[in-house]
């Protein structure tokens, strides 16, 4: 049996491929959500090495970066900090009215598999336009990495959708802040406002102490 | 059957788009697992926009993937802020106990 670089990378696709959609199930049904975020580092793994065996290096090393080393770890904190794993997690099921069975069960199981049909349906009956490859325009450039050519079109062609994705980045990073940010009362903070503006007559006041006496100082 | 094409690639997505579709519409659990299925579609969506960019020799589904994965960030990153504040107020993030908008 001869065994060819295309059928190597054809079982490698499967491999991970698999491991793709069983961890993808397991985002959904598993119970604890420590492990729901685990499967979906995994997922993200699979899935970026599926980029880089195509030959989308670039996107595939940045989806390890952003999904796995920020996305994935910042769910995990929140999973972490709300205590959520702890929670009672059962599936299908409601804590509310136990005996009844909600309807909307079935209703999903139906519309998603109507909608994965539909996608197959739509996969197997595509035909690209003749014209389509002439149209094609910032073609990939031979003998330079895959980098190298993302970078020369994504500061060129698209620098405004460049530079607006940073505003997304930026407003969004605010506004985290600003959503979980929590003023709490009785904690002794600075305030340089009322640093400057101290005079020296309201900060030190001089007492005549007489003597056997002693002084009372407010509090 | 070891040949791998675009149609391969394009099946694999939708598969993981429908997983992440019935992830949002099966779920009574915390809302943290709904956030992942959002996760999972967009994976889905790039996955496509990849496949097509590789097999067609065209690096804008590659760029548009970027933006992608910027939006997806920020979105988390909201969304989970946004689930931290629910909890804080309400105690739960439980999808069937979110009902404060029902009146």
């Amino acid at each position: 049996m001869l065994i060819d670089d295309r059928m190597i990378q054809g079982i490698f696709f499967y491999i991970f491929a698999l491991i793709a959609i069983i961890s993808a199930i397991m985002v959904t049904v598993s119970r604890n959500t420590v492990h729901s975020v685990f499967f979906l580092i995994l997922d993200f793994v699979s899935i970026s090495c599926l980029f880089i065996m195509s030959g989308a290096e670039f996107l595939g090393m940045i989806m390890l970066i952003v999904y796995v080393g920020a996305v994935a770890v910042l769910f995990l904190f929140v999973v972490m900090m709300l205590n959520v794993a702890q929670q009672e997690n059962e599936w299908f099921q409601s804590k509310k009215s136990k005996e009844q069975n909600s309807s909307h069960i079935p209703v999903g199981f139906l519309i998603s598999t109507i909608i994965f049909f539909e996608l197959i349906v739509v996969i197997g009956g595509w035909k690209l336009k003749p014209e389509i490859f002439s149209n094609l325009k910032p073609e990939v450039m031979l003998g330079t990495t895959n980098t190298h050519s993302i970078g020369s079109v994504l500061y060129t062609d698209y620098i405004h959708l460049f530079q607006i994705s940073g505003m997304i980045l930026l407003v969004s990073m605010i506004g985290a802040i600003v959503l979980t940010y929590k003023k709490r009362v009785g904690l002794k903070r600075q305030s340089y406002v009322r640093q400057i503006s101290r005079e020296k007559i309201s900060g030190v006041e001089i007492v005549n102490v007489d003597k056997n006496k002693g002084v009372k100082i407010d509090v | 059957m070891f040949e791998i094409n675009l149609g391969h690639y394009l099946t694999l997505s939708a598969i993981i788009f429908t997983i992440g579709v019935a992830g949002i519409f099966l779920n009574r659990k915390n809302i943290i697992v709904i956030l992942m299925s959002i996760e999972l579609i967009l994976l889905a969506v790039n996955i496509n926009l990849v496949s097509f960019s590789v097999f067609l020799g065209d690096l804008t589904g590659q760029i548009f993937t970027l933006f992608i994965l910027t939006v997806a960030a920020a979105e988390a990153a909201i969304g989970l802020a946004i689930i931290v504040v629910y909890f804080r107020n309400a105690g739960t993030i439980r999808v069937e106990e979110i009902d404060k908008l029902k009146g």
